[in-house]
């Protein structure tokens, strides 16, 4: 599920991928979009913000969230 | 409770589970907003009405006619005119019983701590990394409780920092987003735009935990982030843990944090380019021999009136142009997107040439 500036990239809809770990969602979005490879987003797997690598079981729903510096 | 307050505050007296007994709370907390823009407004709108006490405004902005449109307790007679005073004022006549104290400031390393501490709760409705990540790290020093809230287009998030769950567990803004993005890659409002209403609801929101809080109802949103989408009218909360890091890359000791830059901490490798101011930009670019180019994505207003060439940020970061011209400006909206089409540009330059950024923009010209 991608929020902010990454659905400006990929668009706002969710979309699948297959990939074993969070890593490898990195890499798959940067190689597909290279405007996100200096991107800097958090990875909440399943609800839960992850900050190092995470396996992800079959069905995990992965969010992308940008931060936001507007007020 | 005085009678004049028993009648003002009456229909929280009457809400069960509130009662005069959170309102008496309300009373006596202290409140600091910082920011009094489009999440400040309403933030500090509903925590007049309700009665929180003590409530300090820090600003140092001037109203200007595009804060307008989401900036809702600010009149068109008031441009020109100190936010955090006029937005006292207004606050004041809505209710001349609690103590409004405006600040024409902005919160910096030097101010921060001592300012912060004479309050219970502050609120984050600033409109900068810089800032927010000063805020973050002041409340972790000081264990002060702080409800966040930043908005992105049609997109809000909030949360409470530095305020243990049942189990003890707090977390801050670095636990989410250990360092800041490049400037460039988080456009604020001023670049990105923002539907007018969002920072409302979100400022409302912010409010809204303010009073959880204090009063000790409900569930705060500890531990978590809520992200508001109002084109789904959908929200998405997902918890957060503390960070092994996290710790490490905040200023330990008051003096460490008097000693951050978080100015530069945000915008480190805009060193690396030269930028230009409007004047020096106009002079150059009708010069032969000037390449001139918009990084700004294919459709973005205002066009530029001068001659030039669009390669959009997103192609210069697939494959870096080459350029014989003696002289490059590359500009985008704000001079955010540019300096980083520029340190890229840079990099591919023989000897004789240089590649400038037009400061602040298409939008400083």
């Amino acid at each position: 599920m991608p929020f902010g500036q990454i659905a400006d990239v990929t668009g706002t809809n969710p979309f699948a991928l297959t990939a074993v770990d969070t890593d490898e969602i990195r890499h798959i979005l940067a190689s597909k979009y290279p405007e996100l490879e200096s991107t800097r987003y958090a990875i909440a797997v399943d609800k839960v913000i992850v900050k190092e690598n995470t396996a992800l079981n079959p069905g995990a729903v992965v969010a992308l969230l940008p931060p936001f510096s507007g007020g | 409770m005085q009678d004049q307050f028993r009648d003002r505050y009456s229909r929280h007296v009457l809400l069960k589970g509130f009662g005069a007994v959170a309102q008496e709370k309300l009373l006596a907390a202290k409140v600091l907003v910082i920011g009094a823009g489009g999440l400040g407004c309403p933030a500090l709108q509903y925590l007049t009405a309700a009665g929180v006490g003590v409530i300090g405004i820090v600003d140092d902005d001037t109203v200007s006619l595009s804060n307008l449109q989401r900036q809702v307790i600010y009149k068109a007679s008031d441009v020109g005119q100190k936010k955090a005073s006029i937005a006292a004022a207004r606050m004041l006549e809505l209710n001349p019983g609690i103590t409004i104290v405006p600040y024409l400031l902005r919160v910096d390393t030097t101010n921060a701590l001592k300012l912060f501490s004479e309050y219970d709760v502050i609120v984050d409705g600033t409109d900068n990394f810089a800032t927010r990540y000063l805020i973050n790290d002041a409340c972790v020093i000081l264990n002060k409780p702080l409800v966040f809230a930043a908005v992105f287009q049609y997109e809000g998030q909030l949360a409470i920092f530095n305020v243990a769950d049942a189990n003890g567990i707090k977390v801050n803004y670095r636990d989410l987003f250990e360092s800041p993005p490049a400037a460039e890659d988080a456009p604020d409002c001023n670049e990105a735009g923002v539907l007018g209403v969002l920072p409302g609801t979100l400022g409302v929101m912010q409010a809204t935990e303010v009073i959880k809080l204090i009063t000790g109802i409900g569930k705060p949103l500890l531990n978590k982030l809520l992200i508001y989408q109002s084109l789904e009218a959908e929200s998405y909360t997902v918890q957060l843990t503390p960070g092994k890091n996290t710790s490490e890359s905040i200023p330990q000791t008051p003096e460490a944090f008097q000693n951050t830059n978080y100015e530069w901490f945000c915008n480190a490798g805009r060193k690396l380019v030269d930028e230009l101011d409007p004047e020096a930009f106009e002079e150059l670019v009708e010069l032969e021999h000037v390449r001139v180019i918009d990084v700004r994505e294919f459709g973005e207003y205002p066009k530029a009136y001068f001659d030039h060439e669009q390669i959009p940020l997103s192609v210069i970061l697939r494959e870096v142009p080459v350029f014989e011209e003696s002289k490059i400006l590359v500009f985008c909206q704000s001079g955010k997107r540019s300096i980083q089409a520029a340190a890229l540009i840079k990099e591919k330059l023989k000897a004789h040439q240089e590649v400038y950024s037009l400061k602040g923009g298409i939008l400083n010209l």
